[in-house]
């Protein structure tokens, strides 16, 4: 058994590998087909307001008469774009940023590390507050921009110290002895052996996006167009959703958001005990 | 003593067993020191581990050990408590790392004793006091940290330790590979006090050098993928061993005066078998010299001398 | 230990320098004029207008060169002049977070301390039980993975509006003044709980999940292994362990103060709680920006000073950080 067919071996086995891909699929399927069975505009006044779900409004109206299944996967819809491009983008910096301090050391390496360590201790919601409320606009797209834009520091440094124990490594030194360009080097000698790594994190920081979406968007800096969860959820506090007992307004974005969120956090789980044997489940 | 028949401990995994020891006997006798030989990977560390803490991935697959006159119950994780560290000992590979680091080694000493249930007393004191004496370190490191102290001052703290409680037999596990010479010669000289100062009643020195056995051991034994190929003294070890793994293993030795870029090392050719599915008969016939066609039978360990025991073929002629 | 905490200093310091330019720089070059925006919402309030006015030009003085304009920003800033809030007009924007500032900590500082608690005791037991592991540890990632704000939303629609049990807006009853009675007191604790509870139990989980990966990672290590050699109990080696996994939990503490604080303002805008988080939102949605950027401000002080606090009892809990840069002795 090769190390690759190991390592799939012990991944399809994985039980919280198995939940976690199972809830994430589910939500994505459901965010790509929902807007084509949906029978509204998420923003249309289609019916009349306080609706409970029924066979006419799967998930009911709120109180303005939108229908809610229809905002709700047209929501999931810019939740993961906004996780894949945000967390896309976060990743990318921080594989970037952590890649070359790591790599060159000495004074690139302590001026990159400053500060990635400055950005790591500003709270990024409050980072992230301050430039969206200057934003005239607002849109998915600029809104997972400055998510990415925020959340790298953490993953610059994870991955300094992984491209560090690398660059220690005997197959980079020959490389190197052998006068390889440097590109060549990270491409073919440290970036296939961080693969596993790099995907992790990635899956790390589009639940992190997703999160942090949500909360700027309830606190009055989503979209200015547009629906998502967070917005579902705030203008549900907003309208006494939560007074009135209308669950039906409340419970879908959140549940849907916990447990793509935490589907994801169960695959990081999982994929991380099928690469790592020492933490395999007995 | 202790007397180790006919010990099988494999190794589980997901394509099957390890037969990392195979049927291995051998005993070692009261105040002496056994050498334990071979290339890495030949189970003599496992040998070493089973018979002080057996647990998976290890698996315990057949044979009796004895302890003077108890059975050591060494598939038996709990009874064998009783065991451990008071009748016997273990200075594992990783000596310079056994400690935690977040504790003084004081109390680390002191925690270990009364969770045994042992008091920690003016004797037990007295006696970590001389033994810390005896390898040379200062009674000061009882209130440091592990961290504050050099690799080989935890190494030394980790030898007191392992016989602090005067065992019957004490494993000393690849301890000077990491040295370089010269404090490899005094870790032998100290363990070699143990042994002599009676702190230990008998030392089974593990490594793969067998130099550095030729300075401690009485006797030798030597291991070749996951079995025993010849048990010697140690004075016969040059000139008189019979097992050809035991020979190429001696000509493979730097010379003694001899630098290393005269003389090349003559090193053994090819590669031990994978224990995962070893070859019938004689594990060494492949890459063996003198191998024949009753190699592939399974060699019995015959005497053919005093204390000198050897597994192979070739020698079941002459004996 | 001075070397080690006068370089966390030192890094702490350009941090807030930091935070502080990103503060002055923003306003001045995003697309968009909001000082235009800031007067026009005052159109209607001639009076006001015309402070708002007076007071723009000083405090954005745009007429300077660009280093007096940043100069003088700092030097209003360290005599705590963050400017007048629209919203609250004519209130000083420090005067606002001033009041806020208790109600924010009397949720934080509890529910930081408890999870914390909490939740190493529990990933501790689940570390040992594997039964008790495989039920736990997904329930942890589901409630680490739970936006604080919908806990919270969940809390006030079942504790709040289904059972009635609990109040779930603002910190104490319209009818009551803050003062030093038992009934105060009670009323306050009762508006109290639901917020604690919704950002306690989701950093539970977070607390949990790494207490026990962090034991099964000290569990594994060659000290744990060598006692267990020696036939050192259970009990003893779990201890040892259990010790030396909760070092990392004290730096996840710092670590885990963005995500904290994020958590702390959207469940306050939740529970209509007067604290920062909750001004904060008044701010967003009144595009106050003077009150916004201070809001800003203190949260980032807030960090750092827990973060600083942190560093300082590591150097007590931690003998290696002691001994490191203790240079020996």
């Amino acid at each position: 058994m090769s190390g690759g067919r190991e390592i799939l071996y012990f991944a399809l086995r994985n039980n919280k590998l198995r939940v976690g891909v199972g809830f994430v699929l589910f939500f994505l399927i459901l965010a790509l087909v929902g807007p084509y069975i949906a029978r509204y505009d998420p923003l249309d006044y289609v019916g009349p307001g306080y609706h409970p779900p029924s066979r006419e409004y799967w998930l009911g109206t709120n109180t303005f008469g939108q229908d809610i299944f229809s905002q709700f996967v047209h929501g999931l819809r810019s939740s993961f774009l906004v996780g894949l491009l945000g967390g896309g983008i976060a990743t990318l910096i921080g594989l970037l940023v952590g890649f070359f301090a790591g790599y060159m050391g000495g004074f690139v390496d302590e001026l990159l590390m400053m500060f990635t360590n400055i950005l790591i201790v500003i709270p990024t919601l409050a980072l992230l507050i301050i430039i969206a409320a200057y934003l005239p606009y607002r849109g998915v797209l600029i809104q997972s921009v400055i998510i990415g834009f925020t959340a790298w520091p953490w993953t610059a440094r994870a991955v300094r110290a992984q491209t560090l124990s690398l660059r220690a490594r005997e197959f980079v030194d020959l490389a190197r002895i052998s006068a390889v360009p440097t590109w060549r080097i990270i491409l073919y000698e440290i970036a296939p052996n961080m693969l596993s790594y790099v995907f992790m994190v990635f899956i790390l920081q589009f639940g992190g996006a997703i999160l942090a979406a949500v909360g700027l968007d309830f606190i009055g800096l989503g979209p200015t167009r547009g629906i998502s969860l967070g917005l579902m959820l705030q203008y549900a506090v907003l309208w006494n959703a939560v007074h009135l007992g209308m669950w039906w307004w409340i419970v879908p974005p959140g549940l849907a958001i916990t447990l793509i969120v935490g589907g994801l956090y169960l695959t990081n789980v999982g994929l991380d005990e099928a690469f790592n044997p020492r933490l395999r489940e007995k | 003593m202790l007397e180790v028949r006919d010990l099988r401990v494999y190794y589980r995994t997901l394509k099957g067993h390890v037969q990392a020891v195979d049927g291995v006997s051998f005993s070692i006798l009261p105040r002496e020191t056994l050498g334990i030989a071979g290339e890495s990977g030949c189970g003599k560390s496992t040998l070493a581990n089973a018979l002080v803490l057996l647990k998976p991935p290890m698996e315990y697959i057949g044979g009796k050990v004895f302890l003077g006159k108890d059975e050591l119950p060494i598939a038996d994780y709990d009874a064998m408590r009783r065991f451990r560290y008071r009748r016997i000992s273990l200075i594992p590979q990783y000596a310079m790392d056994a400690l935690n680091p977040t504790r003084k080694l004081g109390r680390i000493f002191r925690d270990l004793v009364m969770d045994l249930g042992i008091p920690f007393d003016g004797d037990l004191k007295r006696k970590l006091r001389e033994r810390l004496e005896f390898v040379n370190l200062p009674q000061t490191v009882l209130r440091m940290y592990p961290f504050e102290l050099s690799g080989g001052m935890r190494q030394r703290v980790v030898m007191v330790q392992a016989s602090l409680l005067d065992p019957e037999v004490m494993f000393a596990d690849e301890i000077t590979s990491a040295l370089d010479v010269s404090t490899q010669k005094a870790v032998v000289i100290m363990l070699q006090g143990f042994v002599r100062e009676g702190f230990v009643g008998s030392l089974a020195f593990i490594t793969h050098d067998l130099s550095v056995l030729y300075q401690i051991a009485d006797r030798v034994l030597v291991m070749y993928a996951g079995k025993v190929a010849e048990i010697l003294p140690c004075e016969k070890l040059i000139g008189g061993c019979r097992h050809p793994y035991t020979k190429l293993l001696l000509s493979s030795l730097p010379k003694v005066g001899l630098r290393h870029t005269e003389h090349p090392l003559v090193g053994i050719p090819g590669q031990p078998p994978a224990l995962l599915s070893p070859p019938k008969g004689c594990r060494f016939r492949e890459r063996c010299p003198e191998a024949f066609e009753r190699c592939t039978e399974e060699p019995p360990l015959l005497e053919v001398g005093p204390g000198h025991l050897v597994a192979c073929w070739g020698e079941t002629g002459d004996a | 230990m001075g070397r080690y905490l006068g370089r966390k200093f030192f890094i702490y310091s350009l941090t807030f320098i930091f935070a502080v330019t990103i503060n002055w720089l923003i306003p001045r070059f995003m697309p968009g004029d909001p000082i235009m925006v800031l007067i026009s919402r005052f159109a209607g309030l001639p009076e006001a207008t015309k402070v708002i006015h007076s007071y723009l030009t000083k405090a954005f003085q745009l007429d300077l060169p660009i280093w007096r304009q940043y100069l003088n920003f700092w030097k209003a800033l360290l005599r705590g002049d963050l400017g007048i809030s629209i919203y609250l007009y004519p209130k000083p924007v420090m005067e606002a977070i001033a009041e806020a500032i208790p109600y924010t900590l009397v949720v934080l500082l509890p529910a930081i301390l408890v999870s914390w608690i909490l939740g190493n005791g529990i990933g501790a037991i689940a570390a040992r039980r594997r039964r008790l592991d495989s039920t736990l540890l997904p329930l942890f990632y589901i409630l680490t993975a739970t936006p604080y704000l919908w806990l919270g939303i969940l809390l006030a629609w079942g504790l709040g509006v289904v059972l009635r049990a609990f109040p779930i807006a603002g910190a104490y009853g319209f009818s009551l003044q803050p003062e030093l009675s038992l009934r105060f007191i009670l009323d306050f604790l009762h508006h109290w709980i639901l917020p604690f509870l919704s950002l306690c139990l989701v950093m539970l989980g977070g607390w949990a999940i790494g207490m026990r990966n962090m034991i099964i990672y000290e569990l594994e290590a060659n000290y744990s292994r060598y006692l267990e050699s020696l036939g050192a109990s259970q009990r003893l080696i779990r201890r040892y362990a259990f010790r030396n996994a909760v070092l990392p939990q004290v730096t996840g503490l710092a670590l885990q103060l963005g995500t904290i604080v994020a958590g702390q303002v959207t469940t306050e805008v939740v529970f209509s709680y007067p604290g920062i988080g909750y001004l904060l939102l008044q701010g967003i949605l009144n595009q106050d920006y003077f009150l916004i950027q201070g809001c800003f401000l203190f949260i980032v002080i807030g960090v750092l000073l827990a973060n600083f606090f942190v560093d300082l009892a590591y150097v007590f809990i931690d003998p290696r950080v002691r001994y490191a840069y203790s240079g020996g002795r």
